[in-house]
């Protein structure tokens, strides 16, 4: 099914929660809905769900408004937080409750139980009770619940948050698969944009109650539309260098450095901010190069090393590579690739 | 190492000091003196025959426990006793789960309703059962009025026509629900205010009414303060007395003696008859009549812990 939202708006007495907000959700598709706390993701899910009643603003489901419709009507199955899974029922009659105030036969609707118990690996668990269970295994079967009753939208809000960082890999993994086998049109909450990232066909940022850019995860990272957007993206997080146009010349705040852009739209004197990607930047000793920089400090993530460099007097990171070994407070010469830098106006965070 | 060390140095120092014992001397001496002595003085008691007020006995055995068990008069009051307990103690608490579930409703009267209903709580029970005593009465009374308008009575709740009283126990049972409500309702309504409101969410989402949530939410998640409070009623109502007094002036019952219940003939046997040997027998028969209801509720209660 797909979802269509059209100048979504959630006010809180004064305080605005979603703006103006308005997009498609395609069918079939697993799309994060991510942003810092407070952004307003829950509210436009529980808006979706009809938890929550719109202010202003118009839900399509496919070509039904349900903008005024209750929640039990629309055919929504929600995974919330926090799992909410009933304490006194076994992990069997939790999955079945939904049939169950459906008023579907005691037989028909433990075996299909049974059979969303098998979908999310928590087939041989029915009989423990919810506080029995681990937190990826709760999480499971409040997907489980969710789904039976076959519901045209899925909305997870932050179902992984509760989890420790292994099981957070291994879960995201499994609502990818959970969802690839339903095929149902998911939405899933997150504040990690790696989570987003790595299993969402499309990623949906939000600021502050506003829409920022909606995108496939790798074109948002390539083509971030503003520095929140590239600034939320990525690990580690994208570089960020102050400096003015000047003569068609990039130049940093103190003067220290310059270098060439052939970007059309970037005005003479206009102050911005150049984003540039860790791994966008590649170091060497000697040759032609854009910036000079100081090693500054050096750490290591696993496999890549990272370095701290001060180019005048501001710091980027980027990646050492492994042809030499590097010390701190050796001068070091950096050159930018074309992919993966960006310019940004200061004042307004749009992209030149 | 250094830690195990530590905490056994915290613990010497506690242990060595005298200044808790100091703390808590003024609490126990009253415990001991007002709780402890008499209990293990009234099962002293109990085992003394011809036990009189001046302390002499004329021997040690269980007649006191024959003699009590073999009473009409004690027979009659346990009977009383449990018919009281089973019928207020269920009623009441069935009542308390409808009221408490209303006023956790967010009612606009909630006020009004609070007032009316805790109003038991803080009035003496003898005060107002002396007014429930005239809403009884079979001429005059609002009860038989009620009655009246729907075509039914009048009934002599209070009094003894023919030599039967057969609704007397029903006035003492009435008032006990009354009474037994407000204390319940706000332990129930607490227990409803810990209900996470997200299972509520949860259930409407998926189509549940108010209905459905009622009995297969509320309720089994309320069961643990439902058994809190059944037990705490049953202890209670297993001692039922103040409830007899106001209604037939000190009396039990409009015939003598037909309301007797445990603890007024623990009263009487020991107040009027002087046999006192006998009252702390049948005082410790119901302790152990209240003990074993405990237990059992304990016993179910465990099978619902969530
Ligand atoms: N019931 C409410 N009353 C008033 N303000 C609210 C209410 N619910 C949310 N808000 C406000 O609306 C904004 C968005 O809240 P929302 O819960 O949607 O954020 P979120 O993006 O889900 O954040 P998080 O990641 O922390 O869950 C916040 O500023 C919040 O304070
Ligand atoms: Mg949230």
């Amino acid at each position: 099914m797909q979802v269509r939202i059209e100048h979504l708006t959630k006010k809180f007495g004064d305080a605005v929660a979603v703006s103006d907000f308005s997009m498609n959700f395609d069918d079939g598709k697993l799309v994060a809905l991510l942003g810092p706390s407070g952004c307003g993701k829950s509210t436009t899910l529980n808006m979706l769900s009809g938890i929550l009643p719109v202010t202003s603003g118009k839900i399509y489901f496919d070509d039904d408004d349900v903008t005024n419709t209750p929640p039990q009507d629309r055919g929504v199955g929600i995974c919330f937080q926090n799992y909410a899974l009933y304490p006194h029922m076994s992990v069997l009659e939790n999955i079945a409750f939904p049939l169950e105030i459906k008023k579907v036969p005691k037989e028909e609707r433990l075996a299909k139980a049974r059979e969303m118990a098998k979908l999310v690996h928590v087939d041989m668990l029915l009989d423990r009770k919810p506080k029995e269970l681990s937190g990826g295994q709760q999480q499971r079967v409040a997907i489980a619940r969710a789904l039976i009753k076959t519901p045209r939208l899925l909305l997870l809000d932050e179902p992984l948050s509760n989890l420790d960082a292994r099981l957070r890999l291994e879960m995201r993994e499994e609502i990818r698969r959970i969802q690839q086998e339903t095929g149902v049109t998911t939405i899933f909450v997150t504040h990690d944009q790696e989570e987003a990232m790595s299993i969402c066909d499309k990623i949906v940022l939000m600021k502050d109650g506003y829409l920022q850019q909606e995108d496939k995860p790798q074109t948002l990272y390539d083509d971030p539309h503003n520095l929140f957007v590239a600034n939320f993206l990525g690990n580690p997080p994208i570089n960020n260098l102050y400096g003015t146009i000047q003569n068609g010349r990039f130049v940093l705040e103190d003067g220290s450095a310059s270098i060439k852009i052939d970007n059309p739209n970037a005005k003479e004197g206009e102050k911005v901010v150049m984003g540039i990607r860790a791994e966008s930047v590649t170091i060497s000793k000697s040759g032609d190069h854009d910036f000079e920089a100081v090693i500054k400090q050096r750490y290591t993530m696993g496999k890549e090393e990272l370095a701290f460099l001060n180019i005048g007097n501001q710091v980027i990171r980027v990646y050492l590579s492994s042809d030499y070994t590097y010390d701190v407070g050796e001068k070091v010469f950096l050159n930018l690739r074309q992919k993966g830098v960006f310019l940004f106006d200061q004042e307004t965070g749009e992209r030149i | 190492m250094t830690a195990k060390k530590k905490k056994k140095r915290e613990g010497g120092e506690f242990n060595n000091g005298l200044e808790p014992v100091i703390y808590l001397l003024p609490f126990v001496i009253g415990l001991l003196i007002f709780t402890v002595y008499p209990i293990i003085n009234v099962v002293l008691m109990s085992f003394k025959e011809g036990y009189r007020l001046s302390g002499s006995f004329t021997g040690i055995g269980l007649k006191n426990y024959t003699q009590v068990l073999g009473d009409k008069n004690f027979a009659n009051a346990v009977r009383n006793t449990f018919i009281y307990v089973f019928s207020v103690v269920p009623i009441a608490t069935v009542l308390a789960v409808i009221i408490a579930n209303l006023l956790n409703q967010k009612i606009k009267a909630m006020a009004l309703f609070q007032t009316a209903y805790f109003l038991p709580m803080v009035t003496s029970s003898i005060a107002v059962g002396l007014s429930w005593r005239y809403m009884f009465n079979t001429q005059f009374g609002v009860i038989n009025w009620l009655l009246g308008v729907f075509g039914a009575g009048p009934i002599d709740w209070l009094g003894a026509t023919g030599g039967q009283a057969p609704y007397n126990i029903f006035v003492i049972i009435i008032f006990g629900i009354w009474n037994m409500l407000p204390f319940t309702i706000i332990l129930l309504l607490s227990g409803l205010q810990n209900i996470d409101p997200m299972y509520y969410t949860a259930a409407k989402v998926d189509g549940a009414d108010s209905g459905m949530i009622f009995r297969r939410i509320t309720v089994p998640l309320l069961l643990p303060t439902i058994f809190l409070t059944m037990i705490i009623n049953m202890i209670s109502s297993f001692k039922v007395y103040n409830e007899v007094i106001p209604f037939w002036s000190g009396k039990a019952g409009a015939l003598s003696n037909n309301l007797y219940t445990m603890v007024y003939y623990i009263k009487e046997t020991f107040y009027s008859k002087l046999r006192l040997g006998n009252a702390a027998a049948a005082s410790i028969v119901l302790f152990l009549i209240i003990f074993v209801f405990t237990m059992l509720q304990k016993w179910v209660q465990k099978k619902f812990d969530y």
